[in-house]
């Protein structure tokens, strides 16, 4: 991958390294390769990923998941002839007190409403692209904000910090798993699932082709 | 093979678009196009201090108090990990000190050492800085496994007297930290790191 002349530059068919600023020229790689920079490594187009049908059903299916989660039995505990039994919503409302709630409201955020508005964004993006209907009103907005939420789903490091707390707990109670706890891991594992097999450069590509 | 500020062009960030240098917004995917943002450094900085400053209370004050049959107990993130060790796991109170002491300090470390480099114009492994730049983002995020582990013990052990959990200040302020070192990372502009490599070229015609 190099760079014509400079003279010629039609930038439309260019791509750049939004890491180290490396400009090239943009060739698809085969199917199952990927075009990394140069420089830095950073991966810049993919073939190794999934077709938007899939990324499609996958969206739909974690979106279903984080909603029927938020309120099914996600973990009871026995000890000593006493019980509780807790939902997921529950859990991300534990802070009560004073400006502790300033947790919860960040942890209903992290764990079940950014990880269900970036699934709904991205639904509305891929569904009409998949459909060959003209894109949705807002998709680039849309798209943009799907991606920069990205960091702040936090549901795999929820699941990881499930088992910590499990084995914190097992030794002096009993524990048993609800439905929504399996709702959970299966959403964490989707979801990363989706997000590395998702080329961003094959998405917005279709979005500007199909304008 | 140039960079994009050297042809007079602008890389979107946001979609990896190339655009001539004087477009203000992508045309594409709607983000703002900007080649250097001037005060990049001064946001990391600041997220940076907010975050150290967060991070003070969040080892003073208890993470967790336990209420069981007769006293109440209040842990520090440290004091819970000495507390683990008494009991004899030395091994989890290890995986504990290195998750919320360990990783944080060597977070702000970690920021703190690029931004320097990058200010100073450094040309030394430029690689090894960017690929720290990578693993200090992917990190971020899994601080809050703290916060988290504490929710659900305060939420699930509600057994009445014999033994109930509730979250303590430091929750607060360790995940304050904890974002505010996540928007100092990602406020850093890494190719920053990659200018000093060649001298700067005046633009292309």
């Amino acid at each position: 991958m190099d760079i014509d002349s400079r003279h010629t530059i039609d930038a439309s068919r260019l791509i750049g390294c939004p890491k180290c600023d490396k400009v090239y020229k943009a060739r698809i790689p085969g199917p199952g390769q990927h075009a990394s920079c140069v420089r830095c490594g950073t991966k810049l187009i993919s073939r190794r990923n999934l077709v938007g049908s899939s990324i499609l059903a996958l969206s739909i299916a974690v979106f279903v998941l984080v909603v029927s989660a938020t309120f099914a039995p996600f973990l009871s505990i026995e000890a000593a002839g006493l019980s509780n039994k807790v939902s997921l919503l529950n859990v991300a409302t534990s802070f009560r007190s004073g400006v502790l709630i300033l947790v919860s409201v960040t942890m209903v955020f992290a764990i079940l409403a950014i990880p269900a508005i970036r699934m709904a964004l991205l639904i509305y993006v891929i569904a009409p692209l998949e459909f060959g209907l003209p894109p949705t009103r807002h998709a680039r907005t849309a798209f943009r904000l799907a991606d920069r939420l990205k960091p702040w789903a936090m549901a795999e490091v929820f699941s990881i910090g499930c088992a910590v707390a499990l084995v914190k707990v097992s030794d002096i109670a009993q524990l048993e798993f609800g439905a929504a706890f399996w709702m959970f891991v299966a959403v964490s594992t989707l979801m990363i699932l989706s997000d590395s097999y998702m080329c961003k450069w094959t998405i917005w590509q279709a979005i500007e082709d199909s304008q | 093979m140039t960079t994009a500020r050297e042809m007079g062009l602008v890389i979107c960030t946001s979609c990896a678009r190339v655009w001539p240098g004087h477009l203000r917004r992508c045309a594409r995917c709607g983000h703002r196009l900007r080649s250097r943002p001037a005060a990049s450094l001064q946001w990391v900085w600041a997220f940076w201090v907010t975050g150290l400053v967060a991070y003070i209370p969040a080892n003073l004050y208890p993470m967790l108090v336990t209420s069981t049959f007769a006293r109440d107990q209040s842990n520090t993130i440290v004091g819970g990990a000495v507390e683990i060790a008494r009991h004899g796991d030395i091994w989890i109170a290890a995986i504990v000190l290195f998750a919320s002491v360990v990783i944080p300090v060597a977070k702000f470390v970690a920021i703190a050492y690029l931004a320097l480099s990058v200010q100073r114009g450094s040309i030394h492994s430029t690689h090894g800085r960017h690929r720290l730049h990578e693993t200090v983002e992917f990190i971020g995020r899994w601080s809050m496994i703290d916060v988290f582990v504490v929710a659900i013990l305060s939420a699930l052990v509600q057994l009445s007297s014999v033994a109930s959990v509730h979250p303590g200040p430091a929750a607060l302020t360790f995940a304050l930290s904890v974002i505010f070192t996540m928007l100092s990372a990602r406020s850093f502009d890494t190719r920053l790191i990659w200018d000093p490599l060649r001298p700067r070229h005046p633009r292309a015609a």
